[in-house]
């Protein structure tokens, strides 16, 4: 018999039989989309994580204070830290070479408030060289200046978002807003820069000169009795440069310090080598994670691939004691369950693929708090999960009408 | 047309053996219409399975038609299965949720050839269906899924018919019905053998042969 005869044969069976079709193709599409959805919307977060650190740029150092007492190199949780950097300090770094910009940053959360309204925005206390560092682009007004920094003026540059939040379409430059029920004027807004890190916005951001920050908003002392600096970001002129940048930070901080012989430093320098090694291992962990996640579904798919394939075969022995017994040889019999476990398969592992794609689409759409989780669909995994479902599909498939097409017609007619 | 010879089957279940069959030998001529009857478990059915190359003996010679069957592998006897015999089964072994024109056309498929439609619709009139072809073997009384078998076991023109207690869920007019159907199939030149139980039909053929315990007890012409 003929390929096409066989082909009719199994389009019949599989069309007189919907309900049992329909339901052998929802556990493939189930195995195959669930598996595609778990490890696209994990690789997001993976990518997401990685890309917010990689925008910090390569040339950027960063000094930060550091509990002496601390074991260990650094941390990126501010809780381990004590005020011990001053702007003094940022002045005295002025004198190493081979860096472009200093930017000493403080950094903390608060509400923005006009008339009636308000919202939650990230604090920046900064001086004019911030720019240069975050790569913003001014969108109206002007950026803080030197002057503003001097004077502790009440001035305040809004980011994208807190703008149109908070004045919609009109021009906030001008306009007055609260920051603590302290009345500061707008300078400046900037233009959109998307991203976020740990689910805040990087347009969410409101910038005050970094003096007024210190007396005004979050009065913070070293234990010099001077006013705190958070961070200060060091760009440099080449990536090449950093550990001798590196030295030179260390011992003129040290000496501005007054820190001798055995004494910890208590302050630290971070590369962005550094902290893409610990963005690493968090990466790492989360796709170890991602694998199990991965390994797990794809078996649970196969499982119930392989489960609904060997019953829904096993039960048709009868039928294919009926095929055997006007005239059907084994080849008739394995050619039709074949290309029946084909259609099957292909048609479910498709419609898989399809599901798997269209719900990562649609969940990256989901707003979490100001950001949203963009899946990374990547071909391995969609060509991996098809593949090792149809090879299931057609291995458990097969092996029922394998051994029942062995049978003599008699013995499998009286199949139960 | 069938010469058995010495014809043996022994099942084994576990450490028991079962004689089914031992020792058969029957020429049955071609045009003859016989009756198979015994008690059950003389092995009247198991006969008929090898008669219809669903099952194999474990010794003994099978010739069809000339044909040593016993030396033939699983491929041909599926082409004779398919070409030169009909079986029809008292459980009928329609395909579920398959009209009764498409299961009547199953052995063509099998078989290969043009017009299956056609000759199935044929078959189907052959055993008075047509208006019954499109529907499904669970819309049709077991009268007339009995005839769909027929029709199935008929359409690739046999030269020997073999049913297996066809009647044996039917009703006494139905029976009256199908046993008249394989009455008129003999006469225009099938061999028909029917295993039965019920001696009334028995008479109605030409030749009863009686088995006892795998054992022929009895072979003789009805008069």
């Amino acid at each position: 018999m003929k390929v096409i005869g066989s082909l009719t044969i199994a389009i019949r069976s599989l069309l007189a039989n919907k309900l049992r079709s329909s339901l052998t193709m929802l556990g493939i599409i189930i195995g195959v989309g669930s598996v595609i959805t778990l490890v696209s919307m994990g690789r997001g977060a993976d990518a997401t994580i990685t890309s917010a650190y990689e925008d910090l740029g390569h040339n950027l150092l960063q000094v930060m204070p550091r509990n002496p007492e601390m074991k260990g190199g650094f941390s990126l949780s501010p809780a381990y830290a004590v005020p011990t950097l001053t702007m003094d300090d940022v002045r005295a770094l002025e004198r190493v070479r081979h860096v472009e910009t200093l930017a000493p940053i403080n950094e903390n959360f608060i509400t923005i408030t006009v008339g009636g309204e308000s919202k939650g925005g990230l604090l920046h206390g900064a001086t004019p060289e911030y720019n240069d560092v975050m790569n913003y682009t001014l969108a109206s007004g002007r950026f803080i200046t030197d002057r503003n920094v001097a004077g502790r003026d009440m001035v305040v540059v809004l980011g994208s978002k807190v703008a149109t939040d908070l004045f919609d379409a009109e021009d906030p430059v001008g306009q007055q807003i609260k920051l603590k029920k302290q009345r500061f004027t707008v300078v400046g807004t900037l233009e959109s820069k998307g991203g976020a890190m740990f689910g805040v916005s990087f347009d969410d951001v409101v910038i005050v000169p970094i003096t007024t920050y210190q007396t005004r908003l979050f009065p913070q002392q070293t234990a010099t009795g001077k006013d705190a600096v958070a961070s200060i970001s060091v760009q440099i002129t080449s990536t090449e440069l950093t550990d001798e940048v590196t030295d030179e930070i260390e011992t003129i901080l040290r000496r501005h310090h007054r820190l001798t012989g055995d004494d910890k430093n208590d302050f630290a320098v971070v590369s962005p080598e550094q902290v893409m090694e610990i963005v690493g291992q968090i990466t790492l962990i989360l796709s170890g994670f991602l694998g199990l996640i991965a390994g797990i579904s794809l078996l649970v798919g196969s499982i119930g691939i392989m489960n609904i394939m060997l019953v829904s075969v096993t039960e048709r022995t009868r039928e294919i004691g009926i095929r055997k017994a006007v005239g059907a040889k084994r080849r008739d019999i394995l050619l039709q369950f074949l290309l029946e476990a084909m259609a099957l398969t292909f048609v479910g592992g498709g419609i898989g693929v399809a599901s798997g794609i269209s719900l990562s689409f649609l969940l990256s759409q989901l707003d979490l708090g100001g950001f949203k989780l963009a899946a990374v669909v990547s071909p391995d995994i969609v060509v991996l999960s098809f593949s090792v479902s149809i090879f299931i599909g057609l291995a458990s498939g097969m092996y029922p009408a394998w051994r029942a097409s062995r049978l003599n017609p008699i013995d499998a007619l009286h199949y139960e | 047309m069938i010469e058995l010879e010495n014809i043996t089957k022994i099942y084994r279940m576990g450490k028991m053996r079962v004689n089914a069959l031992m020792g058969i030998t029957i020429n049955i001529q071609p045009g003859e219409m016989v009756a198979l009857i015994g008690a059950s478990g003389s092995g009247k059915s198991t006969l008929m399975n090898i008669l219809g190359f669903l099952d194999k003996p474990t010794v003994g010679k099978y010739t069809l038609e000339g044909v040593d069957a016993s030396r033939l592998n699983d491929n041909k006897l599926a082409v004779l299965r398919n070409k030169k015999i009909g079986f029809v089964f008292q459980s009928f072994n329609l395909l579920p949720r398959t009209s009764a024109v498409s299961n009547v056309e199953l052995p063509l498929i099998y078989g290969g050839g043009r017009q299956r439609r056609q000759r199935a619709l044929a078959a189907l009139e052959r055993v008075g269906l047509t208006e019954r072809s499109n529907h499904k073997p669970t819309e049709l009384s077991g009268g007339e899924q009995q005839r769909v078998a027929i029709a199935r076991a008929l359409v690739n023109n046999p030269t020997l018919i073999l049913a297996d207690e066809p009647t044996g869920n039917l009703d006494s007019a139905t029976t009256a019905e199908i046993i008249a159907i394989f009455g008129q199939l003999n006469r225009e030149g099938i061999t028909v053998v029917l295993v039965t139980h019920e001696i009334d039909i028995a008479n109605q053929t030409q030749r009863i042969i009686r088995l006892l315990d795998g054992k022929i007890a009895s072979d003789e012409k009805v008069t």
